[in-house]
């Protein structure tokens, strides 16, 4: 059993949703974790609030919130346990965050542990 | 006679613990073998005399007479043989005949709160604290215990005889623990008393449907935890939460025949409302602090449990705390009731789809799970589902239910 994170990548982080938007997306967010939680497949995981966001550059030059020059955002992610990517692959196809046009899952192998990578 | 066979099994239920615990923490917890010996021996000695000679008027005190005495020349025979205990013992009490073995009620529950802790030291595996916790504490046969950790008498006989040399290496002497130890070694006791309340509650190990008596104890055990000053923390009071919950549906859970009613099936005007008001007291006791422990979950479900009424609040209640729980802890009941929350807050269609993800085919629960989903939408797969779960479930009791499910769906 492997492990991989999905990162959430949110095309425009500033866009403000409604309360009753926002609550419709906690509860898919919540329902998509439950159900990956209920395969036993969910290790960890955290939204990342934009409020304190910080950007260190080079020569430590630190600017607000990560967007800048760039929109796109991470809004948050999770780890989970998967046979293989293409099992994590479609644990991220359910993930609430692709209903927005141009937000995407990033799925990525996590090294430690593998077994090939120290 | 028939009232002597009831009775001795219950009072070896209430007061082998007691023995055994005020004997360890007087002869140490090096000597906890002969501390179990002697208590297992007292009532032999009631089995074998009272038969013949009638109950005594006060069974209680005739035990504790009986393993004062047993423990008393237990000593004097160590004294003339290898006089070990005895010149430790002298520098306390300098004549033997005055030596004091404090069975009262207040020395009988420090003792057993404090050998619940010394039993879940650290040093010892999880699952032996857990096996020596019901052993020494609540008077479980090796077979009761085998089968509540589903292994063989064997296994666990093995692994209390580990546990107990670990015990007599470890040293300790039976007091609570440090301040800075109480949250770590609490963890192990509630398991212990979480463990011990399902074992009354469910009681897949044997046939008859509840033991409610098993869950008392746990009870007690958990609100004298409550009562201590040091261990009345707010996980203890979640789990005394969850069981007062669980326990107000006793007379509800059963009909006349032994048989188990389902939730929903269930009479609500037998679910005891002062036990229903005693979790919800402990449940507000419980929110102080800001850790989330697993108890609170649970009781947080269970308390949704008691309204009855089927509201989309509740469901959707219901359904997050699963979502939450199973975050924290996985475990394939967990995961199953999860499940039904969701066929109740988002719809069957949906549940299906969910179920068939868990990948719990072994699982009785899994297909009786599916056999309540299926009907209305695929009769077939339902009556497929509840025959696999009869062919699957452990108890005679789930057997039965699950057989008038399917015939009510065959009709």
């Amino acid at each position: 059993m492997q492990e991989f994170i999905l990162i959430f990548r949110h095309q425009d982080g500033q866009k403000i949703a409604s309360p009753e938007q926002m609550q419709v997306w906690m509860k898919q967010t919540m329902d998509w974790i439950g159900s990956i939680a209920a395969q036993n497949k969910f290790v960890s995981g955290t939204g990342l609030p934009f409020g304190d966001a910080k950007v260190v550059g080079h020569n430590n030059v630190v600017t607000n919130g990560p967007f800048g020059d760039i929109k796109e955002t991470i809004g948050g992610f999770i780890i989970v346990k998967a046979d293989s990517v293409d099992e994590a692959v479609e644990f991220a196809k359910g993930s609430p965050v692709l209903q927005g046009e141009g937000n995407t899952v990033e799925v990525r192998k996590i090294a430690k542990n593998d077994g090939i990578h120290k | 006679m028939m009232q002597q066979q009831q009775l001795i099994p219950h009072l070896f239920r209430t007061e082998f613990r007691k023995i055994t615990a005020v004997l360890c923490k007087f002869l140490g917890i090096e000597h906890i073998n002969i501390a179990e010996d002697i208590a297992g021996e007292t009532f032999l000695s009631a089995l074998e005399i009272w038969p013949y000679k009638g109950m005594p008027a006060n069974p209680t005190a005739w035990l504790y007479a009986v393993a004062k005495n047993k423990a008393i020349n237990h000593i004097k025979r160590r004294q003339l043989f290898s006089g070990k205990i005895v010149p430790q013992l002298k520098q306390s009490s300098p004549q033997q005949e005055e030596i004091e073995i404090d069975l009262s009620e207040k020395n009988s529950t420090d003792s057993q709160l404090q050998m619940l802790f010394a039993i879940c030291h650290p040093a010892i595996p999880v699952e032996s604290q857990i096996a020596l916790a019901l052993r020494i504490l609540c008077g479980f046969g090796i077979e009761e215990i085998a089968n509540a950790f589903l292994s063989n008498k064997e296994t666990i006989n093995k692994r209390l005889l580990r546990a107990k040399e670990k015990l007599r290496n470890i040293n300790m002497a039976v007091e609570f623990p440090a301040h800075e130890e109480i949250n770590k070694r609490l963890e192990t006791v509630l398991t212990t008393l979480y463990l011990l309340f399902n074992e009354g509650y469910y009681s897949e190990s044997t046939d008859s449907v509840l033991r409610e008596d098993f869950c008392l104890e746990a009870m007690r055990l958990t609100n004298l935890l409550i009562e201590n000053e040091t261990t009345g923390l707010p996980p203890v009071n979640a789990l005394l939460a969850l069981m007062c919950f669980h326990a107000s549906r006793f007379a509800a859970r059963k009909n006349e025949s032994g048989e188990i009613i389902l939730y929903h099936d269930q009479d609500e005007t037998l679910w005891d409302q002062g036990l229903i008001a005693k979790g919800v007291y402990f449940l507000q006791q419980a929110s102080q602090g800001n850790k989330i422990s697993t108890y609170h979950l649970e009781a947080s479900i269970a308390y949704w449990h008691t309204i009855k009424t089927d509201t989309k609040e509740k469901w959707e209640a219901i359904l997050q705390l699963y979502n939450q729980l199973l975050q924290i802890q996985y475990s394939p009941i967990a995961a199953l009731n999860r499940t039904y929350a969701l066929s109740k807050a988002n719809g069957k269609h949906e549940a299906i789809m969910e179920a068939e993800k868990l990948k719990l085919t072994d699982n009785p629960y899994y297909h009786s799970l599916l056999g309540e989903l299926y009907p209305g939408i695929d009769n077939i797969k339902a009556i497929f589902h509840l025959q696999t779960a009869i062919t699957l479930a452990k108890s005679h009791a789930d057997k039965v239910v699950l057989t008038k499910r399917m015939n009510k769906l065959k009709d």
